[in-house]
């Protein structure tokens, strides 16, 4: 076996998703009968990588959505792999832009890091932890008034 | 945190597939043969992407299976240097904290990247960040089956390959079997404000 090019191209957590749901369908499609022990670390890595990705917030990602993202990130002059990462993780904070930006001091003001979040989190739905959350506080808030 | 690798491989096709479409057949011999594993200095393969080529199959005298070379690309997971990830702690132990992503497990964050300054609790077996504010010591833990954010600071893959039997007179039958060393490894890193357990961080 042969490698030809270890590096050809980046995948986002939501194309490695939609890939193994994809393989998921077509494999229980064909029927159980081919289910021998030679795919059971097929079985093993989908089903782990499946459920890994499925509690961050590429799940309920679009092809759309991402195009969005992406021609929306233009004007904020980042690297692919910056991309790449906000794109993955959504995050909420400075300090995570910080973290996934390098030296984000010097390239982008406060207001840029603004704009950036602003953008992330219109356009990125939320995670599954995200949502509940925010089901969480409504009823939290709730329970605050009587008091 | 994924990447495509363009390879070429010889696959062999027994002859009672031969009802089957070549492509399915390839592609379910190239997913026995590489996922889930690890391809040194590539990192862990996970699913075939697709096929990009199909050379002429030839069947060789006195083996009636078919032998096809096949140009294809394979999803594997290789995050690059500084990536940050999220996963989840596995244990503790003298050697640092041990972090597990459900599909890869081998990822260390050793003792001199936690946040600073840390502690090995031995009573309770795990590491503490003795966080210092005006009101005095705050001593935070980090229990196993907490999500925590890392950044990747170093790699290595050690090439697992059997070695001959030249070694045959040293090891006895009496003598424990070999330590399994992971074929790759991943090194992490919390010293960073924003990494670190994802409780944390979070603004409450």
């Amino acid at each position: 076996m042969e490698v030809k090019d270890a590096n050809s191209a980046l995948l986002s957590n939501y194309e490695v998703f939609q890939l193994l749901t994809d393989l998921k369908e077509q494999r229980k499609e064909s029927g159980k009968n081919k289910h021998n022990s030679g795919q059971q670390n097929l079985n093993t890595i989908t089903y782990e990588t499946l459920k890994y990705i499925s509690k961050t917030p590429c799940r309920h990602q679009s092809p759309e959505i991402v195009r969005e993202f992406l021609t929306a990130m233009k004007s904020h002059k980042l690297t692919k792999a910056e991309k790449l990462q906000l794109l993955n993780h959504r995050p909420m904070t400075a300090v995570e832009i910080q973290l996934m930006v390098e030296e984000s001091e010097e390239r982008l003001t406060e207001e840029q890091i603004e704009a950036l979040l602003h953008t992330v989190t219109s356009i990125l739905p939320a995670g599954p932890e995200a949502e509940q959350k925010k089901n969480m506080d409504d009823v939290t808030m709730d329970e605050e008034d009587p008091a | 945190m994924f990447v495509l690798v363009e390879m070429v491989d010889t696959v062999r096709i027994p002859p009672w597939q031969f009802e089957r479409k070549l492509n399915d057949s390839i592609a379910e011999e190239l997913n026995k043969k590489l996922a889930n594993k690890v391809v040194y200095n590539v990192g862990l393969c996970i699913c075939l992407f697709d096929i990009t080529k199909l050379e002429d199959a030839y069947v060789f005298p006195g083996d009636g299976a078919s032998h096809t070379k096949v140009h294809f690309r394979y999803v594997v997971f290789h995050p690059f240097l500084d990536e940050i990830l999220i996963g989840k702690i596995k244990g503790c132990s003298p050697e640092g904290v041990h972090v597990s992503l459900g599909f890869f497990d081998d990822i260390l964050i050793p003792p001199e990247s936690l946040q600073q300054p840390a502690k090995f609790d031995e009573a309770e077996q795990v590491w503490v960040w003795e966080y210092e504010t005006e009101e005095g010591a705050h001593d935070l833990y980090m229990d196993t089956g907490e999500e925590i954010r890392f950044r990747v600071v170093d790699e290595s893959f050690v090439d697992t390959s059997p070695t001959g039997p030249s070694s045959a007179e040293a090891t006895s039958s009496s003598e424990e079997l070999p330590k399994k060393e992971a074929p790759y490894t991943l090194v992490g890193s919390i010293s960073e404000p924003g990494l670190g357990l994802l409780s944390w961080w979070t603004s409450s």
